[in-house]
């Protein structure tokens, strides 16, 4: 028997040290999610202080002879949906009396949002940053020192997501008793997933709506890029019992824990993953730093077993390439994870599309214009 | 008399160094099999394990050195790892296989006593630990229980083990299953402490680092623990 289970997929593979802390976090999940007041302080910091609801927005020329819309989550404060997980989980630590936050970035949005919401709350904020990513995304480690955190390189492995992951974990079970991990994905030990799908979903709901009200129906086809994730769960969530909906999840090619994973064990949870055959970790490669990880979360696993999900890739220069189109055919500049979204958006046999714009490409100026 | 457990990374050398720690005294022999994303390991136990999966130390020619490691030695013989390479081996097949090439039990880091409860192995408690999950885990535990003596990782610490007395009283409370301590304890003068409120004794970081030095200077570390904890072996 485990705990948080999505079929075969999630559990709670963790050191003992860390079972209480969950345990605790599940049960204060469970009253504030009851609790009237605790829900009305996330909308109301949803709405004055983030920037919700954010707009759908229609392309005009992006992707010829199709009814194309953008959820636009780049124009929520910060610059990513990573926000709206990072605001509902800091009130939660601030409700469990935790000082302390600790958490992983890999492309820095969601480190960045870590950060802002603990200036916000005046809580203490370590950030774990591969060294490589940090070189990548320089202008969010500057951000995220401004906003008052301390950013920790890693220096492990491939200096990346993973390593930035395990090193948060393990700052985490040595700093438990003050320290609230605020994890970016709809990954890590039960009950994490279910958490961040949880604050994710209001990205679907608001879609869900706005996507009625603009066309008076569903779309065919809901997309968003899976790195861990977040963003997919989030948007895919409201559509789940759409049967008419079709819900496409874009990997990165070379990150793709989905397309090409097995079941294995990382971060917590059981899922599927880029591992070898005796079951060690493989490292993952993408441009966009926010997909290179080579876990993805439980539930994603499950939805792509029961066929209610698909899930695709697209490389690296397909990106790239749905990136300058966007900017120059829309004047949006997108990040590159959500890029992976579009280069599929532009190419599926749907007419009418909804994407999940996750993030805006402020930071990754350097990668783009650098190639 | 307090039984003294060492741990050691699996490769190549590992016979001769399991062999060097009985000779020292050591009394039983936990057997790290290396996992990519070692959660519960502080830095040096991740360093080996990375370099045991360079030199090829995957699950088969963990279970080869196992067998090894039992034609030298007559102490117990305890493989540690993490449920990644559970998965991928079978549960089951794992536990069969370990057992044929001699292991006395299993320890899984990241596996809590309330996940895979069927799976038989000595179960860890830590100082967050809840009374309940304490006898929870000793109810379930092979043979003796694990008191993770720090909240935090493997490795040897300045400040020793100052939760580790308040968890060894309430285990006491809890249980009659002996109770080895272990993460943070490396001096003889830490693992002496230790000694005072636990059963036995594990000794991982300092063991695996001093082990790069031979199974010479890991003799001398392990005697100098043991006469630390009183020189008669165990029962």
């Amino acid at each position: 028997m485990s705990t948080g289970l999505y079929g075969p997929y999630g559990g709670r593979y963790v050191p003992e040290t860390l079972v209480p802390a969950l345990e605790q976090l599940e049960a204060g999940w469970a009253e504030a999610r009851a609790d009237s007041a605790f829900q009305a302080e996330l909308e109301q910091l949803g709405g004055s202080y983030a920037g919700r609801p954010t707009p759908l927005t229609r392309c005009l020329r992006f992707a010829p002879g199709k009814r194309l819309y953008l959820k636009r989550e780049d124009l929520l404060h910060t610059g990513a949906h990573k926000l709206n997980n990072a605001l509902g989980q800091a009130l939660l630590a601030r409700r469990l009396g935790k000082e302390r936050i600790v958490a992983e970035t890999g492309a820095g949005q969601h480190g960045v949002a870590a950060a802002t919401v603990s200036a916000r709350l005046g809580l203490d904020c370590v950030v774990f940053m591969g060294s490589e990513d940090m070189r990548r995304q320089r202008p969010n480690v500057e951000r995220m020192r401004l906003l008052g955190a301390e950013v920790v390189p890693v220096e492990l492995g491939t200096r990346t997501l993973k390593e930035a992951t395990s090193e948060a974990i393990r700052y985490w079970i040595t700093n438990v008793e003050t320290t609230h991990y605020l994890i970016g994905s709809c990954v890590g030990p039960h009950p994490y997933p279910e958490i961040v799908r949880e604050l994710q979903a209001v990205v679907g709901r608001e879609a869900r709506e706005q996507a009625l009200a603009a066309e008076g129906r569903l779309p065919e086809v809901a997309i968003a890029c899976v790195g861990g994730g977040s963003n997919a769960i989030g948007l895919f969530s409201a559509f789940l019992e759409d049967d008419g909906v079709r819900l496409l999840g874009v990997e990165a090619a070379g990150a793709a824990s989905l397309v090409e994973g097995r079941p294995a064990v990382l971060h917590g949870a059981r899922s599927s993953v880029l591992a070898d055959e005796d079951g060690q970790i493989i490292d993952a490669h993408s441009l966009a730093p926010g997909l290179d990880y080579p876990g993805v979360g439980p539930e994603h696993a499950f939805l792509r077993d029961s066929s209610r999900a698909e899930y695709v890739t697209a490389t690296d220069e397909e990106a790239l390439g749905a990136f300058r189109r966007l900017a120059e055919v829309e004047g949006i500049l997108p990040a590159l994870e959500p890029a992976h979204a579009l280069a599929r958006a532009l190419d599926c046999e749907e007419e009418l599309v909804l994407v999940c714009l996750s993030g805006r490409g402020d930071k990754d100026l350097d990668a783009v214009v650098g190639r | 008399m307090t039984t003294l457990a060492v741990y050691l990374m699996s490769g190549p050398e590992t016979p001769d160094l399991a062999e060097a720690a009985v000779e020292g005294g050591a009394d039983l022999v936990e057997l790290g099999f290396p996992f990519s994303d070692p959660l519960a390991d502080g830095p040096v136990i991740r360093r080996a394990a990375e370099r045991a999966l360079e030199r090829g130390m995957r699950t088969g020619a963990c279970i080869d050195c196992l067998a090894r490691v039992r034609d030298r030695v007559d102490v117990p013989l305890v493989p540690m790892t993490y449920a990644a390479l559970l998965e991928a081996y079978g549960y089951e097949r794992f536990v069969d296989d370990i057992r044929a090439a001699g292991a006395t039990s299993l320890i899984v880091a990241d596996l809590p006593a309330s996940e895979r409860r069927d799976l038989r192995r000595v179960q860890l408690v830590a100082p967050t630990s809840t009374d309940e999950r304490i006898a929870l885990a000793a109810s379930l535990t092979d043979g003796w229980l694990y008191l993770v003596a720090v909240t935090g990782t493997t490795g040897v610490r300045a400040e020793g083990t100052p939760a580790l007395p308040e968890l060894a009283a309430r285990a006491r409370r809890l249980t009659d299953v002996p109770l080895y301590a272990g993460f943070g304890i490396g001096t003889p003068e830490q693992a002496r402490a230790a000694a005072e409120v636990a059963d036995g004794v594990v000794v991982g970081s300092r063991a695996v680092e001093v082990a790069e030095d031979g199974p010479t200077a890991l003799r001398e570390l392990v005697r100098s623990l043991r006469l630390a904890l009183g020189t008669e072996r165990a029962e």
